[in-house]
């Protein structure tokens, strides 16, 4: 089982230079993330949660306060550290078992170790006989499973997940959630999973972050103290998606405070990264 | 209408269609590796029977039996495998030269922006200029022979092949080089395993655009630059003194050969790029 970090963030903040001006993208994040945790990430467009992630990837640098992974700065991108985008990003021309195995290329493994685990993973991600398929010959959620496998094959610490399940339709999205349910139990990993579907982030996280955007800033952390798995007909588990769910209504319940619009960018900025 | 009457009326069409007599010369019904027979067939056909018939007397054109018993001759005597073999080994040196230098500045260009810069602008202004441009001063400065042949060959190969690999690189869609950075691959790493993958197809039609240009300038170098042996030297001399049936012969050569060229380049396509799949539209 591989070893699963604790992820520091303090006092983040990000800005953009947009035609010499300073544009804040995320302002004073300070978030905690405990060994073995899964946290969620939720945010209407805009909120900066994709750019939390880039930097915790990073992908992104010129940072203001830190991140930490186990009590050390992160310092550009390292397999410490696994990612899976909206998009699978398999590269076309190599194989499934190829797609999983660029992962390993500096892994420093014998080649023996690395077809082991690239088995290892690809079995984890349930494709086990399409070791030999292209892209090309996948459906969507195959060629998602595969940019997990790949992103896990190094073992990290920490699993970040940008929308990956935005691009799927309904019923696989569903399924693929029990998937990647199991595996983040297999793998006893720290995971980060960045989305704007509350219902996903209420059935796979022990903690639902809300952020609110312009700047980009955490407006609540809603704790998911239910047991797994998880029934998304229950009672407990409609309520606390109702609770989510009710920091992005207009009309909020009378137990939380309103929020002040926040003043709108002249243009119609939109940042989807 | 119920179901059934709907389904017997189909039949009864689909019958009736069956029975026309004009079904077999639907062209759906030859098989389809023959498909692309069909109309050379037909010209040889057409060319027979206008001799056959007596449709014409003029002397700018020959039957097909004189083109054929020159081809059987010049192939006895060795001259036409000799032009052949001429023609073929300067497209083939001037191909790769003109290749391998496309792909060095496509590639510079391609992975430099400060390259780009210095050169680009030189490059597209060279680029406008007609390949049978630079015939009279390919001539002055090498000559009439072999060099100039294959220095103007390597100039139409090296455009489309430096254009495209330029193009391939350029285009190599950031999500992969996040990839790659996400891994920590190195500068090599990156461009081995990504940029040069990623890239290859547009390189490749680079190449097979290089490919037949070359061949067409083989022709049009062999044809404005006329000293030597070669295809082009064949046709030249068949209309200076008149000898049709060396005309056709050599545009038949030089149809087969670009044929030849064009199957052997689709193969390797085929097989480095299987990645890509096969397209299955239909319309």
């Amino acid at each position: 089982m591989a070893h699963a970090g604790t992820l520091e963030i303090n006092n983040l903040s990000k800005q953009y230079q947009v035609k010499g001006e300073a544009l804040p993208v995320l302002e004073n994040i300070s978030l905690s993330i405990k060994p073995g945790e899964f946290v969620s990430i939720v945010g209407s467009s805009g909120c900066g949660k994709s750019t939390l992630l880039r930097l915790v990837i990073g992908l992104e640098h010129d940072y203001k306060g830190e991140i930490l992974l186990d009590g050390k700065k992160i310092v550009g991108t390292s397999l410490d550290r696994g990612i899976v985008f909206q998009e699978h990003r398999l590269f076309p021309w190599l194989t499934v078992e190829q797609n999983v195995g660029i992962g390993l290329l500096n892994a420093g493994l014998s080649t023996a170790q690395k077809n082991k685990s690239v088995q290892e993973h690809i079995e984890l991600v349930g494709l086990k006989g399409f070791e030999t398929a292209y892209p090309y010959q996948l459906s969507g959620g195959m060629s998602q499973r595969v940019a997990i496998a790949r992103a896990l094959v190094n073992r990290p610490e920490v699993l970040l997940l940008d929308e990956p399940f935005g691009a799927l339709d309904a019923l696989t999205r569903t399924h693929l959630q029990q998937e990647l349910q199991r595996i983040w139990e297999a793998e006893g990993i720290t995971a980060i999973l960045v989305t704007h579907d509350v219902e996903e982030a209420v059935y796979l996280s022990d903690r639902v972050v809300v952020m609110q955007p312009r700047p980009g800033r955490i407006k609540r952390i809603v704790d998911v103290p239910l047991a797994r798995p998880r029934d998304r007909g229950s009672f407990a588990f409609s309520q606390i998606k109702d609770d989510v769910l009710s920091e992005f209504s207009d009309t909020p319940r009378g137990d939380i405070a309103l929020v002040q619009p926040q003043e709108t960018l002249g243009a119609n900025w939109q940042f989807a990264w | 209408m119920t179901a059934s009457t709907i389904n017997t009326n189909l039949a009864s069409v689909n019958e009736s269609n069956r029975k026309s007599p004009l079904r077999y010369l639907h062209p759906a019904t030859i098989p389809k590796p023959l498909r692309g027979w069909v109309i050379p067939a037909l010209l040889l056909i057409l060319w027979w029977a206008t001799y056959r018939f007596g449709w014409t007397q003029s002397q700018l054109f020959v039957p097909i039996s004189k083109v054929w018993e020159t081809a059987v001759r010049l192939s006895s005597t060795g001259e036409l495998w000799q032009s052949l073999a001429a023609s073929l080994a300067r497209d083939l040196v001037g191909f790769v030269i003109g290749s391998l230098i496309g792909l060095l500045v496509g590639g510079a260009l391609g992975l430099s922006r400060l390259l780009e810069d210095l050169i680009g602008p030189t490059f597209h202004t060279l680029k406008q200029i007609s390949l049978f441009a630079w015939i009279p001063l390919i001539s002055l400065w090498f000559g009439l022979g072999d060099a100039a042949k294959v220095a103007f060959l390597a100039l139409a190969a090296f455009f489309p092949v430096v254009l495209n690999s330029f193009e391939g690189i350029r285009s190599v869609p950031r999500e992969y080089i996040e990839v790659a950075r996400v891994f920590a691959y190195s500068r090599t790493q990156l461009l081995t395993r990504v940029v040069l993958p990623a890239a290859l197809p547009s390189i490749f039609t680079g190449v097979y655009l290089a490919l037949i240009y070359a061949w067409l300038a083989t022709l049009g170098a062999e044809y404005l630059l006329t000293s030597g042996l070669g295809i082009g030297n064949l046709l030249t001399d068949g209309r200076e003194h008149f000898w049709m049936d060396y005309v056709i012969l050599g545009v038949i050569v030089v149809g087969i050969v670009g044929f030849l060229l064009n199957w052997i380049a689709s193969r390797v396509e085929a097989r480095l790029l299987r990645w890509r799949g096969r397209s299955v539209a239909q319309f």
